[in-house]
């Protein structure tokens, strides 16, 4: 059973931890909490729903078509509402993502109603590709592991080898010595928001299949992925990483051992002691000020 | 037609002139000091200059172009650096990358170039020792060997002002704004860098402009001065000349009880 519990376990963190990175990334470009996260990667999602099932698109072009979308949508709503923000306080920032939220949610239940659709990709989470008296594994299970270390290494290369990689950084650094050093911070800001929507889409499309597809889907991964970058240090994108993998044990083994019907509270919990004892996350650097 | 022109520059902020209708030119390969009591409007025309404010009147002209009409980053690109009076640093970074930073302009390399990044001789591998190089180059000139691998922040302050001056020599730039170089640095310092400035002239044959408030190193470094009260020019020429100025005087000294 223990074998089982670390499977599952793995494929859970895969998915909290592309959420978590999802939330990062825009926390480290502009320390804004992007709430509508869940619901940009829900509206990606119906698109590539609408594009295999309406349009009838392979899967690969409708994947593309979908990136494409979400990437598109986290620049404009960088550009059309963080944006035009007049001197904005954190807690104006949070609103607007909130607002953004509310907005996607609504758009989401008007044009596609609020009914749970069944969302299938050419991976099955009902096939098994692997049966042993420790384990199963589904072929889902397995997508989801593998698209996740797929976008954690492109991440990887993207952020600590591209010049741009280099200018996000210097941005999140000092956004007005960048400026100065010919970096336009907030074209950078909004292809930040544009690439965490990228991430934020993939998780849609690989959480869609084993809840359901219906506006309200992504709640639950945002809240958790939340939870996991907390638990990292939300401008640590390794410790983001590191903490959804250790929440999605932490969650698994509760559940199993304790409380199924609890096991969704552990993130909050978590929440909660983390800011308590450690706020600024496991792995974030923390500097001492030299007076 | 000079090499740089600022044309009757104004810029209020509220109801206060900080710049009012100023006019001067600098010509290439100058020295150029820019003196004022505080408050007298010198650091908004630097940051007119760089595009952190926009005038209300007036043209600055760069390269044929309009200054005025860019953005700080477009501004960078036409070769403009500064460094600031108020340090602005990439501090949880290393020496070395802070001037590397200054070459992200001169990069070409996206994420094509990635790829290639392990082969030698490619593309990216050889640009990255270009500047790798030219980093190199500017950290022997500025003596900041010692300090290459350590974070910015960890720095003495006269050390991190040579990192800002580091950083803005690896853009390369046309023209180089420095924003009170000298501030709060002792002796000692103050000298190294009246040295290292008429280098960063001659060497990299850079044009400058200074603001400063330390008269010794404004008469040890300029080739022109000119000096600003309330946003308006009252003097303009060499050393000598805008020293003997009596309006420079009163807005030094204040004005004579008879």
């Amino acid at each position: 059973m223990i074998g089982q519990l670390i499977i599952n376990s793995i494929v859970a963190g895969s998915i909290y931890a592309l959420m978590a990175l999802a939330m990062s990334i825009i926390y480290k470009a502009s320390e804004i909490p992007n709430f509508a996260q869940g619901e940009m990667a829900m509206v990606s999602t119906y698109i590539t729903f609408v594009m295999l099932h309406f349009m009838g698109f392979p899967f690969l072009l409708a994947l593309i078509g979908t990136l494409v979308f979400a990437f598109i949508l986290g620049f404009l709503f960088e550009f059309v509402f963080i944006r035009r923000a007049k001197d904005p306080t954190l807690l104006g920032y949070i609103i607007i993502t909130l607002g953004f939220q509310m907005i996607l949610y609504g758009l989401a239940a008007w044009k596609w109603g609020s009914d749970q659709r069944t969302f299938n990709l050419p991976f099955s989470e009902s096939k098994l590709i692997y049966e042993s008296d420790a384990f199963v594994l589904t072929e889902h299970n397995l997508a989801s592991i593998v698209i996740a270390i797929i976008v954690m290494s492109l991440l990887y290369l993207l952020l600590k080898k591209t010049k741009l990689g280099l200018a996000m950084k210097a941005s999140q650094l000092n956004s007005k010595a960048a400026r100065f050093n010919g970096i336009p911070t907030n074209r950078i800001v909004g292809i930040s928001f544009g690439i965490s929507a990228v991430v934020g889409a993939v998780a849609g499309i690989l959480v869609a299949p084993i809840s359901t597809l219906d506006p309200g889907m992504m709640w639950d991964p945002l809240m958790k992925g939340f939870a996991a970058a907390v638990l990292g240090g939300l401008k640590s994108l390794p410790g983001v990483v590191f903490g959804a993998f250790l929440l999605a044990i932490i969650e698994n083994l509760f559940g199993f051992y304790i409380s199924l019907e609890f096991k969704s509270i552990v993130s909050f919990a978590i929440i909660i002691i983390v800011l308590y004892m450690k706020p600024s996350g496991l792995f974030e650097k923390h500097y001492v000020r030299k007076v | 037609m000079s090499f740089f022109e600022v044309k009757h520059l104004s810029k209020s902020f509220g109801g206060v002139q900080a710049v009012n209708d100023l006019t001067f030119e600098v010509n290439k390969g100058e020295i150029f000091s820019i003196i004022g009591p505080n408050g007298a409007g010198k650091s908004t025309v630097f940051n007119c200059i760089n595009g952190l404010y926009r005038p209300e009147q007036g043209k600055i002209v760069f390269n044929d172009k309009n200054l005025c009409k860019l953005r700080p980053d477009q501004i960078a690109q036409e070769g403009v650096a500064r460094t600031f009076q108020n340090l602005e640093l990439f501090k949880y970074m290393s020496t070395l990358d802070n001037i590397l930073l200054g070459r992200h302009l001169k990069m070409k390399a996206g994420l094509l170039g990635v790829l290639g990044l392990n082969i030698k001789n490619s593309r990216a591998a050889k640009e990255e020792i270009k500047h790798r190089r030219k980093a190199e180059e500017i950290i022997e000139f500025l003596e900041l060997e010692a300090s290459r691998e350590r974070p910015v922040f960890s720095l003495s302050y006269g050390k991190q002002k040579l990192v800002e001056l580091a950083r803005a020599l690896a853009m390369e730039p046309n023209l180089l704004l420095l924003d009170e170089p000298a501030a709060g640095l002792n002796n000692e310092e103050r000298q190294d860098m009246v040295y290292w400035i008429k280098d960063i002239r001659d060497e990299f044959d850079i044009t400058v402009v200074i603001i400063e408030h330390n008269m010794q190193l404004v008469k040890d470094i300029s080739d022109r001065i000119l000096a600003i009260n309330f946003g308006k020019k009252i003097a303009e020429g060499v050393v000598q000349e805008v020293m003997q100025n009596s309006e420079v005087k009163r807005a030094y000294l204040g004005e004579a009880i008879d």
